[in-house]
């Protein structure tokens, strides 16, 4: 494993107290996420995946331990990383291009600038012809190509994708997915990304972490080798089942896999 | 196999003794066909609408004329006509309907913008919000247009004081309005903006003020016909021009014709305004909120 580039998590726990009562949402926990892969967290609800993008993206403090990227302390520092939330969170009051903007124009870029640098990006990632739309007008698939773009826009190395196509359409979700596959190889960032979808972190991945509730922790990490570019027919060969069972095994295993049951 | 068998019958039995005799009620077959109004056209209702109008007013000319109603207090239109040609027609009605125009304007926007800075500028502290709450609580509650005449010494008999007390009655519905705004940002947008690293003052220029601006639209309409009240009030109390002053002046020396004269060109004002905030309204939604 590489050592210095990329993110490090030492010894990370989050502990809330409330009325004398403890509630462990994050167990201490070390992660090493190297420079330019594709990491998948999965699990239920409840397991602390929320909470790590939260410590991560600086908006939450850990009860211990602390955050490096690429070998800086960034423990409760923010604007460090991209992170894409559930939501899309488009502004309804700006355009497509100034809601794509909004990451840089807030680094200091002026707006006519990044506005300059997001258009041809719009046109190359599906969005030409709706730059000057406004949010509502977009269907969801558009929106979360829109909240992605913001992300990507912005100079991180890391970004932290929080569930992004949970509320699409499987159709849709499956073309986000090759999108974002085809970004990932554009962009060469290093991404963590949270799902409930199995299939969806295996398509997607080079890593898994397979997490767990009560308390909120890390209980397998598998490496998923299979070659990229990844074709949507990957997922019906053995070794892409035979991965996918593994880790449903493991959700089984350990509590109720709700979300599974519902995505399937 | 034989406890299934022997299971169905029992069960419908059961289903067929609950829907003869559990409710030996019949109930009615009902043959009702959706009932559907039709709209007149336009031009029949404005008709009847006018038609309406027409009728009240003849209705009281006769009145008064045969005495029916005392056209000492009532006075009547024909009366109420000629006064307001006169009136319209003379130098005053010019001066009164703009001091009357101004003042409530300049409240209306003193009002609305100052109270919408302050109840966003409790976005800043939570701590400052919670120590201003009682306060403007407070503010709410006291009848603003009891202090006409104390805002009248302090301001005198000009405008300044028919603009304050104008102020006054919009500036704490304002706060109130836009503090409401405040509380209504998006979490997880002012999350999305953390993220990227934004600093306090980015939030609130970028995020906070175009959350309150749907906020603030919706209070003007409110505003313009408080502003209006706020004025004549003022003119009540004290002063040399305006409608309210018309009204009072007239009232006082039993010129009922003149009280109505001033009360209808107040509604005419009142309406010129409240559409040409009800136009702003529209314009800026459309601008704000896709």
């Amino acid at each position: 494993m590489t050592t210095g580039a990329g993110l490090v998590l030492e010894d990370v726990s989050m502990i809330f107290r409330s009325g004398g009562q403890e509630f462990t949402a994050l167990s201490p926990l070390d992660l090493e996420v190297p420079a330019g892969r594709f990491i998948s967290l999965i699990g239920p609800s409840g397991c602390g995946k929320s909470t790590i993008f939260n410590i991560v993206a600086g908006l939450q403090a850990p009860t211990s331990g602390r955050v490096t990227l690429d070998g800086e302390d960034i423990t409760g520092m923010i604007g460090q990383v991209g992170y894409m939330l559930q939501k899309d969170l488009l502004l309804p009051w700006r355009t497509v291009l100034d809601n794509v903007s909004l990451g840089m124009e807030i680094r200091g870029i002026p707006l006519k600038q990044a506005r300059e640098r997001a258009l041809p990006l719009l046109h190359r990632y599906g969005l030409g012809g709706f730059e000057y739309n406004y949010p509502s007008s977009l269907s969801g698939g558009m929106r979360q190509r829109a909240a992605l773009l913001r992300t990507l826009l912005v100079d991180t190395d890391l970004i932290l994708l929080d569930e992004p196509f949970g509320a699409l359409d499987a159709q849709t979700k499956s073309q986000m997915q090759e999108w974002l596959l085809q970004l990932f190889g554009d962009f060469g960032r290093t991404v963590i990304f949270v799902t409930h979808d199995v299939e969806e972190a295996v398509f997607l991945s080079d890593d898994i972490y397979v997490m767990a509730s009560r308390p909120g922790r890390v209980i397998d990490k598998m490496p998923v080798d299979l070659p990229r570019p990844r074709d949507r027919s990957l997922v019906t060969t053995p070794r892409f089942v035979a991965m996918k069972k593994y880790c449903l095994d493991l959700l089984h295993t350990h509590g109720q896999p709700v979300e599974e049951q519902q995505a399937a | 196999m034989n406890t299934k068998t022997s299971a169905m019958p029992t069960l419908l039995s059961w289903a067929n003794y609950s829907r003869k005799n559990a409710n030996p009620a019949v109930q009615r077959k009902i043959k009702r066909r959706l009932p559907v109004q039709k709209l007149w056209s336009t031009t029949l209702l404005v008709s009847v609408q006018v038609g309406m109008l027409i009728a009240f007013l003849l209705l009281w000319e006769v009145a008064a004329v045969y005495k029916v109603v005392d056209p000492f207090f009532w006075s009547q239109p024909s009366a109420i006509w000629s006064t307001l040609i006169v009136f319209l027609a003379e130098g005053n009605a010019a001066t009164d309907i703009a001091f009357t125009f101004r003042s409530t304007i300049f409240g209306f926007i003193i009002g609305t913008s100052a109270g919408s800075l302050l109840g966003m500028s409790f976005w800043w502290s939570r701590n400052y919000a919670l120590i201003m709450q009682p306060y403007i609580i407070c503010l709410e509650s006291i009848p603003k247009l009891a202090l006409a005449p104390l805002i009248i010494l302090v301001f005198g008999m000009g405008l300044a004081s028919k603009v304050a007390i104008a102020t006054a009655l919009t500036l704490i519905v304002s706060t109130l309005t836009a503090y409401s705004g405040v509380q209504a940002v998006d979490k997880d947008q002012e999350k999305l903006f953390y993220s990227l690293g934004a600093s306090r003052l980015q939030v609130f220029m970028k995020l906070v003020i175009p959350s309150c601006i749907p906020w603030i639209i919706s209070i003007l309409r409110v505003n313009i016909g408080l502003a209006l009240t706020g004025a004549i009030v003022g003119e009540f109390v004290s002063s040399q021009h305006g409608l309210g002053r018309t009204i009072l002046y007239a009232g006082s020396t039993y010129e009922i014709s003149l009280v109505w004269v001033a009360v209808l060109v107040l509604s005419a004002l009142s309406i010129v305004m409240y559409a040409s905030v009800s136009w702003l309204e529209s314009v800026l939604r459309k601008g704000v909120v896709h």
